[in-house]
């Protein structure tokens, strides 16, 4: 895993936050964690960024994935894999079944059939005197620990404050003690850039600090794999801006798994490695974002940039 | 002890009989709680402020006091005043008055349902504020009430067993009086019990489809 | 008027058992509220089978029933409790299924999309409940909460049917004793009225609390849904 260096950051880091800020004493005395299970950063400086989970991400391979809601099929046994650390933009008309995939991996919908693999384990069955059953609560609660999902409508809590909203899971989920959390909590409120909001109520955000805060919540498990379902649509055009930068430089500082759905073609070919383009549960087309944005080579491909650069 | 099925169906037709009563008593309550409730909210809308916080603090009075002491009330009281009635009609009319200021909640909440627009367009068609009223917002009021107001109906017959308190001779009451001449109070009581959970949750079935019916959204 | 009010030690402690029998039915009502309420959102069909049976049997019965038979029918099985117990337990079993359906409609009424947040926080279904479903849910709970609350006060005039000195029995005895019929029957009325709007006043205060704490804002009037709450068959949801 290579060294996660605060000044490959963007100059004026997010939100134009002023370089003095970086320093954090509490960071510098805090003790060290074991690597794997790594908090807060530890690096000297304390720079926000290396509030940043970090260990070995993941891959992610789909089998023969069948999904259906009622008689619509949804999934149609879907084969597709991401690499460790790799970067993956799902783009699609609506109803072509990406939003579905994040959702699977986030165990918000059950699986029909086929497998899904996280790393070399299945999320949806467990072994079981060498057979392979469907998972039981447990497993899936092991298994989740290294997913993390932003949605479309932030969903933050509205019964508690920025912080408590950030501390909850890595306190009663992680073990954490209340100190650590907040620490966490604070250093990743300082990534993106509220740092003075921790005591706000989220109905008190905008929008845009809204979904900031529900990276920075999402980032505070310390998940191998982000999922991002449509994460600036529900946003003012004005504030997109802001969360798009926030993820890139997340992209950027970490060697987290990325998944994506997004309408923004641009942010999509800023942050990913590969596009899938999805259409009625099957992927019509995969390549580097230059190739899919530039000479897409499928006829569907093509409609369907062409309808969204149309609005 | 254990039960006497012959006691119990000895004792039915005192129990039928009673239930009677129960259901005359409900039956007409209701027709007043309905017309009643009606006026209240017609009466609310008034243009007189005073009129309509004083309108307010009657029914407030009478929602929020307990029905026994209000049965008390209309049924000695009144006749202190030189209007004599018996304890039936006083049990009738104090179930009546008394949720007629639920009722008048729930055409309040009926009328503020109604949209918006449908009071702007009866304004730019110009029509009589009678028909307004007639034609327009209590016909679509009403249509989103009805289920609310079955749950009164339900809620009525439940508080009825009250109207003993002033010796009306209503199921419960009737239950007992039998249960007092032999001493066996577990036989008729419990049927009783029996009787209104069969009634309600039949009524409630009922009411639940009167909502899938009249659902407005 | 002045008999009446010179009997003031009878109708406060009338009033003090009027407020206990409120206080400890409340109470009951509020943890059955909670259980069977809870009961009704599982994802196992027993357990909500409990919440319905429950629900039904006691929603549907009147509580002067329920009293009735405590008082009378169950000693003649060899099941006797005080009249106070009596009570208590008609008013909390009575109370408790109207809100078991207010906890239940409320936690429902909680949108989805904070569930899958909890899912994807990893909680467990617990801390769910617990810290997210329950916290957010109780607001909605809060003003028919405040309905039933005064419903069960009201409910309390029933024990001067089986015996138990509280305001309503206090008014007939003063009323019987003094002769002062209009005035007897007045100052009872009023005196349900004050305490009725204690109540309300602090269930207002409750609401405002929570409504801060979740960043809302009241509705001026009731819904038709909180109305409603009250009433038979209904539930928030409908």
């Amino acid at each position: 895993m290579p060294p996660i260096d605060p000044a490959a950051g963007s100059p004026g880091g997010v939100g134009g936050r002023p370089p003095s800020e970086n320093t954090d004493p509490a960071a510098e005395d805090a003790p060290k964690a074991p690597a794997d299970a790594a908090g807060v950063s530890t690096e000297k400086g304390g720079a926000p960024e290396a509030a940043l989970p970090r260990g070995e991400a993941p891959g992610i391979r789909f089998e023969k994935v069948v999904k259906r809601f009622g008689h619509n099929v949804v999934l149609r046994e879907l084969d597709f894999s991401v690499a460790p650390g790799e970067r993956v933009t799902l783009i699609g008309p609506s109803g072509s079944g990406k939003t579905t995939i994040l959702r699977l991996l986030m165990t918000l919908e059950k699986l029909d059939d086929g497998l899904i693999w996280i790393g070399d384990e299945t999320l949806w069955h467990m072994e079981r005197g060498g057979k392979r059953v469907p998972a039981g609560q447990k497993h899936l609660h092991e298994m989740r620990k290294q997913v993390g999902m932003v949605f479309q409508q932030f969903n933050l809590f509205p019964n508690m404050n920025v912080l408590r909203n950030l501390t909850e899971g890595p306190v009663r989920v992680l073990g954490l003690s209340r100190d650590e959390a907040v620490e966490r909590a604070r250093g990743l409120l300082d990534m993106v850039g509220l740092a003075d909001k921790e005591n706000a109520h989220p109905t008190q955000l905008s929008g845009g600090q809204q979904q900031r805060v529900a990276i920075a919540r999402a980032l505070a498990m310390q998940p191998r794999v982000l999922l991002l379902d449509e994460v600036t649509s529900a946003l003012d055009p004005e504030l997109v801006v802001g969360v798009q930068d926030l993820l890139r430089d997340i992209a950027r500082q970490s060697d987290i798994t990325l998944l994506c759905v997004t309408h923004e073609m641009t942010f999509a070919k800023d942050i990913s490695d590969r596009v899938l383009m999805f259409d009625q549960g099957q992927i019509v087309e995969e390549g580097p974002p230059e190739q899919i944005f530039g000479e897409p080579s499928e006829q569907r491909t093509r409609d369907f940039l062409q309808a969204v650069l149309a609005t | 002890m254990d039960w006497d099925w012959q006691y119990s169906g000895d004792i039915l037709p005192d129990l039928l009989d009673g239930l009677r009563y129960t259901v005359i008593a409900t039956l007409a309550g209701y027709v007043i709680a309905l017309v009643l409730g009606l006026v209240w909210t017609l009466l609310r809308r008034s243009p007189s402020r005073v009129f309509n916080q004083a309108i307010r603090w009657i029914t407030e009075f009478i929602r929020s006091t307990p029905l026994i002491p209000q049965l008390y009330f209309v049924f000695f009281v009144l006749p202190a005043w030189g209007i004599t009635i018996g304890s039936l009609t006083a049990g009738i009319i104090t179930l009546g008055v008394h949720y007629s200021t639920y009722t008048a909640e729930v055409y309040r909440a009926g009328i503020a349902d109604v949209p918006k627009g449908q009071w702007e367009a009866c304004t730019a068609l110009n029509l009589p504020r009678s028909r307004v009223w007639l034609d327009v917002v209590l016909p679509q009021a009403i249509r989103r009430v009805i289920p609310t107001l079955g749950n009164y109906l339900i809620a009525m017959f439940k508080d009825s067993p009250m109207l003993l308190a002033i010796n009306v001779a209503e199921l419960l009451f009737s239950a007992y009086q039998v249960g007092a001449k032999s001493l066996q109070f577990l036989e008729p009581i419990t049927m009783v019990g029996l009787l209104f959970v069969v009634v309600s949750v039949i009524s409630s079935i009922l009411v639940r489809r009167l909502e899938r019916r009249y659902a407005t959204n | 008027m002045g008999d009446v009010l010179d009997g003031y030690n009878q109708w406060l402690d009338g009033a003090w058992l009027t407020f206990r029998l409120t206080l400890l039915g409340g109470a009951l009502a509020l943890v059955l509220a909670l259980v069977f309420g809870l009961a009704g959102t599982s994802r196992r069909a027993w357990v909500r089978g409990l919440n319905r049976v429950y629900v039904e049997f006691f929603r549907g019965n009147a509580t002067l029933v329920l009293l009735f038979w405590f008082f009378y029918a169950l000693p003649l099985i060899g099941l006797r409790f005080s009249t106070m117990f009596a009570a208590v337990l008609a008013l909390g079993l009575n109370i408790g299924a109207y809100g078991a359906e207010v906890v239940r409609g409320s936690i429902k009424a909680v949108p989805r999309a904070q569930y899958e947040a909890t899912v994807a926080l990893n909680f467990t279904p617990y801390q769910r409940m617990r810290r997210v479903l329950l916290p957010q849910g109780f607001a909605l709970m809060l003003p028919p909460f405040g309905n039933l609350i005064i419903e069960l006060m009201k409910g309390t005039a029933i024990v001067s049917l089986v015996g138990l000195v509280d305001l309503t029995r206090v008014s007939k005895n003063i009323q019987g004793s003094t002769g002062q019929t209009v005035a007897a029957f007045t100052v009872v009325l009023v005196l349900y009225f004050v305490i009725a709007q204690v109540l309300q006043l602090a269930v207002r205060y409750a609401e405002r609390r929570v409504d801060r704490m979740l960043g809302r804002r009241l509705p001026s009037e009731p819904s038709l849904g909180t109305i409603a709450a009250g009433a038979p068959g209904t539930g928030v949801s409908g």
